[in-house]
């Protein structure tokens, strides 16, 4: 059988094509450029092979930065999808409580991520915010912008109460999707509540569950914009993660060649941790 | 041993779920509740089981009044029309369930997981997750699980509604001698006359949250108490006409059938029912007698013949043996069997019971 030859496909092709070459391809090839490379401007540059990379691995600066994200991400994670999960169960069934806890449960997803930023700045402030007051007043020695351990706090309350929602959310229509005869059958057996979360409402959520933690994995190890208006990765570097001491190292010393490495190297990171969790996950589905 | 509601009454809100109800079940029975979707069948189960507490009225079990108490507390299982199972654990896992909750010990588990899962053809797929099985097997592993515990009341809701035809078919066949030497209650809910007639046993009627008839189920087939509880028993519906009766006659109001009733009821005027397989197309009977009709709808179900028509303004429905070709718009004739004819007095109640 003879193929057609119609090329006139190609029209229906090419847009895809050229979108996503100047939003995603053209803007990664300049930064791999940038990283095999230093440039003092003046569009100069001389070849320098790998040693970015080199330096960036071996930097002790990357690898506190590093040290920092993942202890953040570790910790907002833990919080965060127990906290979700507790309050989607305690979350009511139906009646008026419904859509009110549920936009409610929304607000917090729908402010832009800077307006938080500076909303939790001014709330945690220690003279005239709200929390930073209270706390102080009542005798905690608080202050966000100068004790690593108030900033490490302050950041990590925004987050949880920025994000925690969406766990919510995913988990209550997990559990939404879960028939009331479940339930009954479990009661019927005498299982315990615990039985009934662990055995039923757990495995029943595991897929909304698994997407929960992909996603805030994903959101909070690139988090940038709330901790840099909110402590701008003060004091000292003690809350600069990875993204902001990445902008410090091109926009503040102009360093592009080390910080396009960083960029690569940061990317991949991401790219091989959800390629992990989603190998784990698919074998996991094809296991059951 | 029996379950006993006395004078059960379901209110959510203003609605009236379950109208004041008394059922006795008794010790080695099954009962079948007959009723389309919304009858109250799954609510009075759920009282039954103790998963939802009546409004008012008692519910008495081995002469001991157990309204209020907890469901764990009494001894029963149940089945849903959903395959109700436990995700993650094996099918062996699934049909020990309640055995380990109440700590049974491993060897007896083992021992008893096994025969019962003989008993339902699961022994192939002990160790095979639920959603691994096809919709017959899941059902299969949840009726093991209700099986295996032993329960004094086991609570069968709609089991067979959301498997197809030939799983069905065979499961229906199966069920009743699974109960046949156990000790317990079984309640059936179902939608289908025929699931009710195959199964025996008990039933009751229900409509609209009333019970309206209960006794053995053929009984309550072939002398329903009223016209309600005999449409209810009726699949396809029942043909309902008013007739007169003078002298030795019964005719249809517009005379166009007329016959000797084979029972003797005084004159008046009644309603009949019929049930679509006492009217074919060829003769059946010693008194049949012929009815006109115009074909609306034939179709076949089966090797049986469905065959809709009209005589006069009146709708009939018609169900012959056989592979009995109509045209649509035909006039044909029709045989109605008036040895089987139920007729209703003016209050819908059975008249000709004997």
């Amino acid at each position: 059988m003879n193929k057609t030859i119609n090329q006139k496909a190609w029209l229906f092709v090419i847009p895809v094509f050229v979108l996503v070459a100047f939003n995603a391809a053209i803007p990664l090839m300049t930064v791999v450029n940038y990283s095999f490379q230093e440039t003092f401007g003046n569009n100069v540059f001389a070849w320098e092979g790998t040693r970015w990379f080199k330096q960036i691995l071996l930097s002790e600066r990357f690898h506190a930065a590093l040290g920092r994200q993942i202890a953040f991400t570790f910790i907002i994670l833990l919080i965060q999808i127990p906290l979700g999960i507790g309050i989607a169960l305690t979350m009511p069934k139906k009646g008026w409580g419904v859509p009110v806890c549920l936009i409610l449960m929304s607000m917090p997803l729908l402010i832009p991520w800077n307006v938080v930023g500076a909303m939790w700045n001014i709330f945690a402030l220690p003279d005239i915010g709200f929390l930073g007051y209270t706390l102080n007043a009542i005798g905690f020695d608080y202050n966000f912008t100068q004790q690593p351990g108030d900033a490490w706090f302050t950041t990590i309350l925004m987050d949880v109460w920025h994000w925690t929602s969406l766990v919510v959310l995913l988990s209550y229509a997990g559990l939404n999707s879960i028939q009331p005869a479940y339930y009954q059958a479990a009661e019927i057996d005498g299982a315990s509540r615990w039985a009934t979360f662990r055995y039923i409402e757990l495995p029943k959520m595991k897929k909304v569950l698994t997407l929960a933690i992909l996603l805030r994995f994903m959101d909070s190890f690139m988090i940038y914009t709330e901790p840099f208006v909110l402590t701008g990765g003060g004091p000292g570097n003690t809350t600069a993660f990875l993204s902001i001491d990445l902008v410090k190292m091109a926009l503040g010393q102009f360093d592009l060649g080390p910080a396009a490495a960083m960029s690569l190297i940061y990317f991949f990171i991401v790219l091989l941790v959800c390629w992990v969790f989603y190998n784990l996950m698919m074998k996991n589905e094809a296991q059951s | 041993m029996s379950l006993e509601l006395k004078n059960i009454e379901k209110k959510i809100g203003i609605d009236t779920h379950i109208y004041p109800t008394n059922l006795k079940l008794e010790k080695n029975t099954i009962n079948v509740l007959l009723g389309s979707t919304l009858a109250g069948k799954t609510t009075l189960m759920q009282i039954m089981a103790g998963l939802d507490k009546p409004t008012s009225g008692q519910i008495w079990f081995n002469q001991k009044n157990v309204t209020g108490k907890k469901v764990q507390s009494r001894n029963c299982s149940m089945v849903y029309q959903q395959f109700i199972n436990y995700p993650n654990y094996t099918v062996f896992e699934n049909i020990a369930s309640p055995l380990m909750i109440t700590g049974v010990k491993t060897d007896e588990i083992k021992q008893r997981v096994g025969k019962v899962a003989e008993l339902l053809k699961l022994s192939a797929m002990l160790n095979k997750k639920p959603d691994e099985l096809s919709g017959g097997q899941q059902q299969r592993t949840a009726l093991a699980r209700a099986l295996v515990k032993d329960s004094d009341l086991i609570l069968l809701d709609e089991p067979l509604a959301n498997l197809d035809f030939k799983l069905r078919e065979e499961l229906r066949e199966e069920l009743p001698k699974l109960f046949e030497d156990r000790d317990c209650i079984v309640v059936y809910a179902t939608t289908e006359p025929s699931d009710a007639l195959m199964i025996g046993g008990n039933t009751a009627t229900l409509l609209e949250g009333k019970v309206i008839q209960y006794g053995k189920t053929l009984e309550v087939y072939n002398k329903p108490d009223n016209l309600i509880s005999a449409k209810v028993f009726s699949d396809p519906p029942m043909n309902i006409a008013e007739v007169k009766k003078s002298g030795d006659i019964c005719k249809l109001n517009d005379n166009s059938v007329q016959w000797k009733p084979s029972t003797k009821i005084k004159d008046g005027i009644y309603k009949i029912g019929i049930r679509p397989h006492n009217i074919t197309t060829y003769k059946e009977g010693n008194n049949s007698v012929e009815i006109n009709g115009k074909v609306q709808i034939s179709e076949l179900s089966g090797s049986e013949s469905l065959i809709h028509f009209t005589n006069g303004n009146l709708n009939w429905v018609s169900l012959s043996n056989g592979i009995q070709q109509k045209n649509v718009g035909e006039n044909t004739k029709l045989y109605m069997n008036t040895d089987e004819f139920l007729y209703f007095d003016q209050n819908n109640r059975l008249v000709n019971n004997g």
